[in-house]
């Protein structure tokens, strides 16, 4: 019988703990693959964030580090400042990288760290409940947000790829999604355009993920899908904020 | 042998880290210790190595723990607030159980404080700082000399332990030149970091994770114990302290700690002076703090002992606990960037041993 699907390599033969349809897992297949192709699992090294994705360093198969909240990028800074010949890359969620860690995740991007960030949004903070995020949308309910953001009292959600594209120092910033089979193609194009870059010591890159959270956001995992389309992407629009390799922003 | 060099404290304190085989620096700018950044900026990418001024104390600790867990020696370095900014990212690197330096050249505080020397951070240093049960072996100064020469044994029993080490000085010390030599030394034998290090596999089977989350309490309790362990080993092998007019009988024993030992020492011949015997005990080692010195005056002693700080009576708690009731206990502090002569150290002893008879 011939093998049409198997798991990557870049990923280990473990259970997660993530929730039914939530698609974390698609992300870190995208991420796992890339490295596979990119024959680079072996100089490798990640750094996990706090957050749903606390545990991501049980699943990647690369050497792996856990940060504390919102520090991912100064760690995987001291990482590649150590080992620059390494391949280093963080998994951030919005609550990690948009609020507590938003100083980190700036400088980096302004110096040119010559690392990769996968930036999963998905409008809420997971892990601890489903709480507002620095990305919940304008009137969207959460559990601190109980009658929808109200953005006089809450302020506004971050369109984070497009502040981090007006850096000098960001090389390379795409925001896709993975809600569609089409998308979920695009993003492991972006993924992987992103890590290529790194290998050229093209400086930062960042892919922002846009995802969904079903059991936050008390909807079914298709409902969420449809949800992510109809209200994320108009507000989050997709595609490339910045690509040196492209001349500037489109 | 080697030539001895005038240096400014804080520029002596990097150029030790890079006798030390320091191969990352990352600071941030705070009165009274910029110059250690500064002194890196201009000699580490001369000679291949990482100087990178982060956005925050909090960014230059998280990257220290970066590169300590991809194996290399790093070093951050800061004052007081800057210290306390520091001190998520120590609790994760005691946790994740990784080696490096962290220098702190104390400022008078609370909150922005003053720029002038002070012990204050001294509960800090030695009682935790960060959050959980840990402890960091904490290395007190009292020359410029004694600094260089504790930057450089800090890297060691950094790597002997897998433990994170400060080197705490006051902003005195930082600031005042002094001549320094930077003797030859053997190389350490210290444990290799292939067991642990995360760099890339490089061939390796098993994939290495640096991380101090634990969510069995089994697990984590089992981690606390383990630390406890090297704890207890490092009470038992690394005590440092001076013992110094401690030899005859003495009528009263100072304890006191970077620059105010100085000051307590020129106490001292004044007291003599007047047929006063006054001993002075200097912990080199904050934590582990050095209960056996006081068992070799204990009997000796007279009227007990003064801890002599710049703080409000802070170390004072821990003299206490080593004499345990058996003799009585004074403080004499001053604080806030102030810093008494030998003659206030002196009218102090004076004070109490009257009171005592």
């Amino acid at each position: 019988m011939e093998v049409i699907f198997q798991r990557t390599k870049g990923l280990l033969d473990v259970p997660t703990h993530y929730c039914p349809g939530c698609t974390h897992g698609i992300i870190h297949r995208l991420v796992g693959e890339t490295l596979e192709e990119l024959n680079v699992i072996d100089k490798t090294v990640g750094v996990a964030p706090v957050g749903c994705s606390v545990l991501a360093y049980n699943y990647f198969a690369c050497d792996m580090f856990e940060a504390a909240h919102g520090r991912a990028p100064a760690v995987a800074t001291g990482i590649k400042r150590s080992h620059p010949d390494s391949v280093v890359f963080t998994y951030q969620g919005d609550g990690d990288l948009a609020a507590i860690g938003t100083a980190e995740i700036v400088h980096a991007a302004t110096r040119g760290e010559n690392i990769t960030t996968i930036f999963v949004n998905n409008c809420i903070y997971g892990m601890t409940g489903g709480q507002m995020a620095p990305t919940t949308l304008p009137g969207q309910v959460t559990e601190t947000t109980p009658y929808g953001r109200d953005v006089k009292q809450a302020g506004y959600p971050i369109r984070v790829s497009e502040m981090l594209s007006t850096l000098s120092g960001a090389a390379y910033v795409e925001r896709v999604s993975v809600d569609s089979v089409p998308n979920i193609l695009k993003a492991k194009k972006a993924i992987k355009k992103a890590f290529e870059l790194q290998l050229q010591g093209a400086g930062f890159t960042m892919i922002e993920v846009l995802s969904i959270c079903p059991t936050n956001w008390g909807l079914s995992p298709l409902e969420a899908l449809k949800w992510l389309r109809d209200n994320m992407i108009p507000y989050y629009p997709l595609g490339v904020k910045k690509d040196i390799t492209a001349g500037e922003a489109k | 042998m080697p030539d001895k060099v005038l240096m400014k404290g804080n520029e002596a304190i990097g150029e030790a880290a890079i006798h030390a085989g320091c191969q990352c620096f990352f600071g941030y700018p705070i009165t009274p210790q910029t110059e250690v950044a500064a002194y890196m900026s201009r000699r580490m990418p001369k000679i291949g190595r990482v100087f990178l001024q982060a956005e925050s104390e909090i960014a230059a600790i998280n990257m220290v723990y970066g590169a300590a867990g991809s194996g290399v020696r790093a070093m951050t370095s800061s004052s007081s607030p800057g210290i306390s900014l520091k001190q998520e990212g120590i609790s994760y690197i005691a946790g994740a159980e990784l080696p490096c330096v962290i220098v702190n050249i104390v400022r008078g505080g609370p909150g922005l404080g003053g720029i002038q020397p002070a012990q204050s951070d001294y509960f800090q240093a030695t009682k935790g700082g960060g959050h959980g049960d840990y402890r960091l072996v904490v290395l007190a100064p009292s020359s410029v000399q004694e600094m260089v020469d504790l930057v450089q044994d800090a890297f060691d029993i950094a790597d002997k332990y897998r433990n994170p080490v400060m080197v705490m000085g006051d902003g005195m010390l930082g600031q005042m030149m002094e001549p320094v030599e930077f003797k030859e030394r053997k190389p350490a034998q210290l444990p290799s970091k292939d067991e642990w290090k995360a760099d890339g596999l490089k061939g390796r089977k098993e994939h290495h994770v640096i991380n101090s989350l634990y969510l069995k309490p089994e697990e984590l309790e089992n981690q606390n114990l383990k630390m406890q362990k090297k704890y207890a080993k490092i009470k038992n092998n690394e005590v440092r302290y001076e013992m110094y007019n401690c030899e005859k009988d003495v009528d009263f024993v100072l304890v006191a700690y970077g620059t105010i030992s100085r000051i307590c020492k020129n106490a001292i011949k004044l007291l003599a002076e007047e047929g006063i015997n006054v001993g002075l005990i200097r912990p080199i080692t904050l934590w582990p703090f050095p209960e056996k010195a006081f068992e070799e005056v204990i009997d000796k002693t007279k009227y007990g002992f003064m801890s002599v700080e710049l703080s409000c009576g802070q170390m004072v708690e821990d003299v206490k606990l080593a004499s345990n009731g058996r003799k009585p206990v004074y403080f004499y502090g001053r604080t806030g960037g102030m810093v008494p002569s030998p003659n206030e150290i002196a009218d102090a002893v004076k004070r109490n041993i009257g009171g005592a008879k």
